[in-house]
């Protein structure tokens, strides 16, 4: 662990400069970035406490709800809330980690979790994520963890976490407070990036911005499923998963916002799901064409192979649950 | 005075049985259990030593070749900085179990990835830490090989080979001929290998958390040039070895050298990446199964092949064959052991070494030799037990496979009915039942424990034995307190100190049996000794309970008895021809019930039963868990376990407990340990058996044949991950 400064911000207006300084990250749970700078792959020359600013309430906003950049993952699991008219998101919160962690992690620390790539968390090991231009040292190696989609022939990492596949089969906002004070919000579905040629960056968050929260737009009608399926069944990052609101209506799908973790570098959304699925009558055919669908550009590299057919029948599993098909 | 006992004969006496002070075998709750949950039990890194310096540990980046610069200049100018080692002494790989002298030292020439090359020391742990994250060393990388199946193979010795197993398979009736692969396992104990070295000038006093100090001080005084009376280990309390802490490590003797070198304490903890990277992994396997059976099921032919690797001039070989070599029947046997040498890091052992992978793969082939044979596989089974070693001829002492078989089933609910796969269906999961037997061979060692019935009328016992979390404090306390007529309260017991006699060490199961005799041996010595002060000749006609002496005669306390002079007796267990005159084993049955997703081959555990015959039960509370933490491992080893190798550099990829996955509290069902009533007189003078990993070996086999039960995939690749049971599993 390289020495590091501590610096803790009382004040939302004070975070921006202070996170704007070369070398500073800000820490909040500390449940990842503690983790990697033990590995000394996170090398900040100082960290900025955020944990005592005003962010943690969970609050309805609108039609929808508001959900602090500082509300604990258990805090947000177990909000009335959420548990009532937002359970996929409970579930998926609930799916992650161990109680221990969840009570430490918080919103907007998930929503910024790195990769688990045994690549990018070995120093002695080439990642261009973790040291850009150094090569990856996944795609010819050991790649059961990894993307099947919208991978790059510079990295082929998965986004880890849980929380954030559901929020983005929710259609959930990023709120963020950039360096000049201004907010702007981003769908979660665009938050996250695709590695390209440059890996090293998750998400689309610039330099001094400062996620505040999240917010859920109004509840909609119809089953929430979050699907996570793992060797183990707890404290374990997904094979693959799936977060999928559905509803029906005389017979037919009328909703099926999807999206799936544990197959890409990001939450991954397919827009063209939903529009297969919605007007038809539920069948296991229609359940395949959609997986077609999603899976037409998936690529395996050797030891992961089996997320492509493991992705598959996760998705008919949770459409099949959802809409009652008897398979 | 020492009294000496060396086991040629059986025991058939049941000593323990005729004592009346009724501690013994009961559910008594570990004596140092308290200090454990509230913190207070000081382990290996946990001492406060003033002026203590803290090193950290540099390893090699590569799997071969040769560190031919370690530039100190590189770090002696950071922050609290105070020296680099890198000593010839220093070890390059942990010692073996057993070995009692240095292993391979000279750790510049490197043979496996992640291979401890230098120590960094500094004023506190977080500057050694950055400095070794910066010290600057140069190296010439050689070719290496990491895949077993890459190169040639070298026979081990001991295979058994008898009658004609070719022909066999070719007359039977039925047989199978099936191929296993089983992936490298870590122990991974909870407690990270740790150890504070402190010179004082005369002596060397490490505290380091190690599994048999008896063997573990000469393996460190031969690393240091030193002799074993200028060394003291101390390892009061472990937290886990599972195997990984029976030889020293390379921490324990960079620590020695920095201390030595500097003239001040040196702690050097490992992290949990070097813990998992350098330390000993179990050998991955690939094991050929052919058995040969008769038309109602009996073998007659019983072949069980493996192969395994480890370093170049390690002597260990993962012991795939040991229960193969007289758990069933079959006149014409082949079992043989073959090694390859390849550039992962030292493979030793870990928990249950050979029976943890070798009896899932027997145990998985007996149940489709059933399937082919209809026979129920408990039937099958039973119908197998072998009236003697089936190769040596060998009679068994104590025999409770069939009990185990029988009491399992009926505990189970066994249904014995015709079995067929995909029979039971709940929601989208496959339910299924599996069974599999259990052995692991008794071993006892030559112990010596001192017993003391002190002047105020407790006692104390003192051994260099370690309980490695596995209840030793309180046994021994019940063994002494059980001879002595001592309430467990009574009785102080203390381990883990070099200074105290040579004990037997916790490893290979051996612990109680060997060490708990020891203590025996030395308690019949004080009962004989309070005898001749009394004038009574045989020491039987004695009765000691609660703190008075009675006989025909009379009646009198014992500290009236001692009268204010302590009594004390070192006793000396060793085994004799007992354990060449007769096959001691533990012996046990598992019956599992599985869920298996039919859409993503996700197994859960709905239930286990395991019963378990493993002589006398010293205490109930602790041997069950004993019994319920195999049970755990099995799960482990059956679903999740697996180390990951990089095929290009041979880096072990999985190196904590985040990725390599051990089971976990939600992975664990209903567990029902069941203890079969046993009294073996081979196996040591108080009728005990080993326990440790008897609950490991075999149950693995058991969730193998209950996934096929559940959903109709045969799996013959352990772990049984989702991935490989939806590629095995039938199209619906």
């Amino acid at each position: 662990m390289k020495p590091f400064h501590y610096q803790r911000a009382d004040r939302l207006e004070h975070v921006a400069q202070l996170i704007s300084a070369s070398g500073a990250m800000a820490i909040a749970g500390g449940t990842n970035l503690i983790d990697l700078m033990k590995l000394q792959v996170e090398t900040p020359d100082t960290i900025i406490d955020v944990n005592r600013l005003p962010l943690d309430q969970i609050a309805e906003e609108g039609d929808g709800l508001r959900i602090g950049a500082l509300a604990t993952n258990t805090a947000t699991a177990g909000h009335g809330k959420v548990r009532s008219d937002y359970p996929i998101l409970a579930k998926a919160i609930l799916a992650g980690a161990t109680q221990q962690l969840r009570n430490k992690a918080t919103t907007a620390g998930n929503l910024c979790q790195r990769t688990r790539c045994y690549y990018f968390t070995n120093i002695d090991q080439p990642c261009n994520k973790r040291d850009p231009g150094s090569g990856c040292g996944a795609i010819t190696g050991i790649a059961r963890l990894h993307a099947i989609l919208g991978t790059s022939d510079q990295c082929i990492a998965t986004y880890p976490g849980d929380m954030a596949v559901a929020m983005a089969a929710l259609d959930a906002k990023v709120e963020i407070k950039d360096r000049a004070g201004n907010t702007r919000s981003i769908a979660v579905r665009d938050f996250h990036r695709l590695p390209n040629d440059a890996p090293e960056k998750d998400n689309i968050l610039e330099p001094g911005d400062i996620i505040t929260g999240v917010i859920l737009p109004a509840p909609v009608p119809g089953k929430q499923l979050y699907r996570k399926v793992r060797e183990r069944s707890s404290y374990a990052f997904a094979l693959c998963s799936v977060a999928a609101i559905i509803d029906m209506d005389e017979g037919k799908i009328t909703r099926a916002d999807l999206a799936f973790g544990g197959i890409a570098h990001k939450p991954w959304f397919d827009a063209r799901l939903g529009e297969l699925l919605v007007g038809e009558t539920p069948s296991l055919s229609l359940f395949d064409k959609a997986a077609d669908l999603l899976l037409e550009d998936a690529h395996g590299f050797g030891e992961n192979d089996f997320k492509i057919p493991l992705t598959r029948r996760a998705l008919a599993a949770t459409l099949c649950e959802a809409t009652g098909v008897d398979a | 005075m020492t009294a000496h006992l060396k086991q040629n004969k059986l025991d058939k006496r049941n000593v323990l049985d005729g004592m009346q002070q009724g501690i013994i075998g009961k559910p008594i709750s570990r004596s140092e259990g308290l200090l454990k949950v509230t913190g207070k039990a000081t382990y290996a890194a946990e001492y406060h030593l003033e002026n203590c310096l803290e090193g950290v540990i540099v390893t090699a980046p590569f799997a071969k070749g040769r560190v031919t610069v370690i530039d100190e200049s590189s770090v002696m100018e950071m922050p609290g900085v105070i020296t680099v080692i890198s000593d010839e002494r220093m070890i390059a790989r942990a010692a073996q179990g057993t070995a009692g002298a240095a292993p391979l030292q000279k750790a510049c020439d490197v043979d496996y990835w992640g291979q401890p090359i230098a120590l960094v020391v500094a004023e506190s742990f977080e500057e050694a830490r950055n400095a070794a994250k910066h010290l600057h060393i140069e190296f010439e990388v050689e070719d290496a090989i990491f895949d077993a199946s890459e190169v040639e193979v070298e026979p081990q010795d001991g295979a058994t080979q008898q009658g004609d197993l070719a022909q066999a398979m070719a007359e039977a009736e039925h047989s199978v001929d099936i191929s296993y692969t089983t992936e490298g396992h870590a122990s991974a104990a909870m407690e990270p290998h740790a150890a504070i070295a402190d010179w004082d000038g005369e002596t060397l006093t490490v505290r380091a958390s190690l599994q048999m100090l008896n063997y573990n001080i000469g393996e460190l005084a031969d690393s240091m040039d030193l002799d074993e009376s200028k060394v003291r280990l101390i390892s009061r309390y472990v937290g886990g070895g599972f195997g990984s802490k029976l030889g020293i490590s390379q921490e324990v003797v960079a620590a020695s050298i920095a201390a030595m070198q500097l003239g001040r304490p040196v702690r050097v903890v490992m992290s949990r990446q070097q813990v998992f990277q350098t330390i000993m992994r179990r050998s991955e396997t690939t094991q050929r199964l052919r058995l040969a059976a008769d038309a109602n099921g009996r073998l007659t032919g019983f072949g069980h092949e493996a192969l395994v690797s480890n370093l170049p001039g390690e002597g260990f070989a993962e012991p795939v064959t040991q229960s193969s070599e007289f758990l069933y029947a079959g006149e014409n046997r082949l079992l043989k052991i073959d090694i390859a040498r390849i550039h992962r890091m030292t493979a030793g052992s870990v928990r249950a070494p050979g029976e943890a992978v070798g009896m899932p793969a027997l145990e998985a082939a007996l149940d489709e030799l059933a399937e082919k044979a209809g026979i129920d596989p408990v039937e099958l089974r039973l119908r197998n037990i072998p009236e003697e070693h089936p190769a040596t001829g060998t009679p068994f002492s104590s025999h409770k496979l069939a009990e185990c078989l029988q009491q399992g089933a009926k505990a189970f609910g066994w249904d014995s009915g015709p079995r067929k796969p995909r029979n039971r269906r709940e929601g989208e999961w496959w339910i299924g039942t599996g069974v599999a037997s259990a052995a692991r061979v008794h071993i006892v060692s030559q112990a010596r424990a001192r017993v003391t019935l002190q002047a105020d009328g407790t006692a104390l016992v003192e051994t260099d034995m370690t309980d490695i979390g596995t209840g030793t404090y309180t046994i021994l306390g019940q063994i002494a307190g059980e001879m002595l007529g001592l309430a467990q309260e009574q009785v102080k017991v203390e381990l883990g100190d070099t200074r105290h006699p040579r004990g037997s060490g916790s490893g290979g199961s051996w612990g109680a049996a060997s060490v708990g005799s020891a203590v025996f041996v030395a308690c019949e010595a004080i009962r004989a000794k309070i005898a001749s002060q009394l004038g009574i000749s045989a020491d039987m006609e004695l009765t000691l309970k609660d703190s008075t002496v009675s006989w025909d005669e009379g009646k009198k306390s014992l500290s009236d008895i001692i009268d204010g002079k302590d009594i004390a007796r070192e006793g000396h267990y060793e085994p004799g021809d007992i354990t060449e005159d007769y096959a001691a084993s533990g012996y046990g049955a598992f019956f599992v019930e599985v869920a298996v997703n039919r859409w993503t081959g996700e197994t859960r555990m709905r239930r286990m039963t395991g019963a378990f015959g493993f002589g006398r039960v010293l205490n109930e509370k602790t041997a069950r868990s004993q019994c319920l933490g195999g049970m755990v491992w099995c799960i482990g080893s059956a679903l999740t376990e697996s180390l990951l190798f990089d095929p290009r550099d041979g880096h072990l990829v999985n190196c904590d407990l985040a990725e390599y996955h051990v089971p976990v509290n939600r992975d664990i069902p209903d567990l029902d340990v069941i203890m079969v009533e046993e009294r073996d007189p081979a196996a040591s003078p108080i009728q005990a058996k080993g326990i440790g990993e008897l609950g490991m070996c075999g149950g693995a086999g058991a969730i193998a044949n209950a996934i096929y039960n559940a959903c109709g995939a045969r799996m013959h690749d352990f772990p049984m991950t989702p991935d490989r049971v939806l590629a095995a599993m039938p199209d619906e």
